[in-house]
């Protein structure tokens, strides 16, 4: 359920939702993710073979969703949340 | 009687359309399905049906519960889905069942509420004659169940979307994916510490607190300089814990270190780390089961701790006042959380601190302080005699920021119960213990010069230069007697009272103030 709030600050500011630092380099494991939409499967096969290729030491582990008409389910996001550094998500079409 | 009746669209289960007003005589009947008087009447509702040339809708209360009255009473009427309760809202409605028959223009011409045999046949007859309902069959009378808008937490939610809703502030909405709190702080609106998410039904119990308009502006709050109205000083309230009677406490507060004199943006922004310091006089510290003895000055006091914290809160979200931005405390300071207590007026014989501030005894005041450090002790454990203790005081209070730091600025003595006793058997009141501090800590400037071994204090070579007299003329810690302001809170066991150690004082920096609370 979407929680709504009343703004407690100076509304002369906008409210942005805030973005994870991006870290300077990449390692551990990187999650590509199949939103399941024709041909994203094809454009994370390029970018597997790229990324195997430049960063040797990086884990890549396929994931993908049941559908792209809804978000991903707990389940997955928890899996690739416990077992990745990064997500590359492929919005295809 | 006679007036209009709210229009409203609403669908029925089916998901067809249904205005009302619609150019002929309706009868309305708002009902609930756990309610077993509603169940009684439905087949009621059901035959007003047959009625010639009346229409009939049922608005009912939840989506599931009118599915079930629908199968469970066959009903072929429409059972209008008011599951937002906007509807029912909008009619003020507190019994269900409810029914209402109005005129071709929407006007009301009649109502009958819960269900009275007698009152509910003569409608029939004035309004649908033609229908057969066998009345003997049905009991004489059965009480109304409250209406879902009566829930306290239902209530709360609809005059907050109601368009009478005194709440105006922006509304932000959290997806369900993310966590509340980790948006809070994502956000930068708490203070390190979780904080109570603003929902708009909370922030409307918080405006409950006051009288005054939401959307009055309490202040203008510094550095950003942005309005604070009522509305959003309640949300900071919410925030930090506040019950709706504190609020008139945190709106004082505001006003109070929004004064210009109190330079609340100097205070924030020193990198000496001031930080208001409330003091609460008057008889709503006893409304407020404000904690004046066993430790006042610390946490497990839900009034004085969410007080403190509220305004530091407010000052932080709607003045942008934040570590690293404005805010440049080299060290920060523990009491930029909270820092507010009562004095505990009635242990001692004195004058409370708002009465020597010029206000009445039964007032109910907040008196503001830029504080950089507190509360340090002062430990004595063996003075018998009154001029010791305070002399004992002026020694521990003389290292407020340096020891060779005088003619200083405000500092706050809580005394605590033991040392009261010590000060009343020599009859010692408040100026007197000020007189024996000043007394004590007099020094000439040649004794608070910098020195090879100590750096801090005047420095040797302008003193040199000053004429002998000047050298050798005492000057006491205080540049006045007025800047030591004490007040009595604490247990009744210990020797050992408190001393908050000041900031800039006077024109160049923060002068005290205090407030009435008003309701």
């Amino acid at each position: 359920m979407t929680t709504t709030i009343l703004d407690p600050g100076d509304e002369r500011t906008p409210v942005a939702r805030k973005i994870t630092p991006r870290p300077e380099s990449i390692t551990g494991n990187v999650a590509l993710l199949d939103i399941s939409k024709p041909r994203g499967n094809i454009l994370l096969d390029r970018l597997d073979a790229q990324l195997t290729e430049r960063l040797p030491n990086v884990t890549l582990n396929r994931y993908a969703k049941p559908t792209f008409t809804k978000p991903a389910p707990d389940d997955l996001r928890r899996d690739i949340r416990a077992k990745n550094d990064f997500v590359i998500e492929a919005l295809a079409d | 009687m006679a007036a209009e009746l709210p229009a409203f669209a609403l669908d029925d289960m089916a998901g067809n359309g249904h205005a009302f007003p619609a150019g002929q005589r309706t009868a309305l009947c708002f009902v609930k399905e756990d309610c077993p008087t509603c169940n009684l009447v439905m087949p009621l509702i059901e035959a007003l049906g047959d009625a010639e040339e009346l229409a009939v809708l049922a608005p009912g209360q939840t989506a599931d519960g009118n599915r079930t009255l629908i199968e469970r009473h066959g009903l072929t009427i429409p059972v209008l889905d008011d599951s937002t309760l906007k509807v029912s809202f909008a009619y003020g409605l507190e019994t269900v069942p409810l029914l209402l028959m109005s005129d071709e223009s929407g006007t009301e011409v009649d109502r009958v509420v819960g269900f009275d045999r007698a009152e509910w046949q003569a409608f029939f007859e004035r309004h649908a004659p033609t229908v057969d309902v066998d009345w003997q069959s049905l009991p004489e009378w059965r009480p109304g169940c409250g209406s879902l808008t009566q829930d306290p937490i239902i209530a709360d939610r609809l005059r907050a979307e109601s368009e009478n809703s005194p709440l105006r502030a922006r509304r932000i909405e959290i997806a369900p994916a993310d966590d509340v709190h980790e948006f809070l702080f994502d956000q930068g609106f708490t203070d390190g510490l979780p904080v109570v998410p603003p929902t708009a039904e909370r922030v409307l119990r918080m405006l409950g607190g006051t009288r005054r308009d939401s959307q009055e502006v309490v202040a203008t709050v510094p550095p950003n300089y942005a309005p604070a109205t009522v509305e959003k000083v309640a949300i900071n309230a919410v925030m930090a814990g506040c019950r709706p009677e504190h609020l008139r406490v945190v709106i004082a507060a505001l006003e109070a270190v929004c004064n210009k004199v109190f330079n609340i943006h100097g205070v924030m922004a020193t990198t000496m780390g001031a930080t208001p310091v409330m003091i609460v006089n008057g008889p709503i510290r006893h409304e407020l089961g404000m904690n004046m003895r066993l430790g006042a000055l610390g946490q497990g006091n839900r009034a004085a701790n969410s007080i403190g914290r509220a305004l530091r809160l407010a000052v932080r979200n709607i003045g942008g006042a934040r570590p690293g931005g404005t805010e440049r405390s080299t060290l920060g300071n523990p009491m930029k959380f909270t820092m507010c207590f009562p004095e505990w007026e009635e242990r001692s014989n004195w004058e409370p601190l708002h009465v020597e501030r010029g206000f009445k005894a039964e007032d109910s005041v907040v008196s503001i302080f830029a504080m950089t450090s507190g509360p340090t002790l002062c430990v004595d454990q063996s003075s018998l005699t009154a001029r010791q203790l305070a002399g004992s005081f002026g020694l521990s209070m003389e290292a407020s920021q340096h020891v060779h730091a005088h003619n200083a600025s405000d500092a706050i003595l809580v005394v605590c119960p033991e040392h009261v006793d010590t000060l009343a058997r020599d009859d010692f009141n408040k100026d007197d213990v000020r007189e024996q501090i000043q007394k004590v800590t007099a020094r000439p400037l040649t004794d608070l010069v910098a020195t090879d071994d100590i750096g801090g204090g005047i420095p040797a070579d302008r003193v040199a230069a000053m004429p002998a007299d000047r050298q050798s003329r005492p000057m006491p810690k205080f540049a006045s007697k007025g800047n030591i302001h004490i007040v009595v809170a604490g247990s009744d066991a210990g020797k050992f009272s408190g001393v908050f150690h000041g900031w800039v004082g006077g024109d160049i920096g923060s002068i005290p103030v205090s407030v009435k609370i008003e309701d």
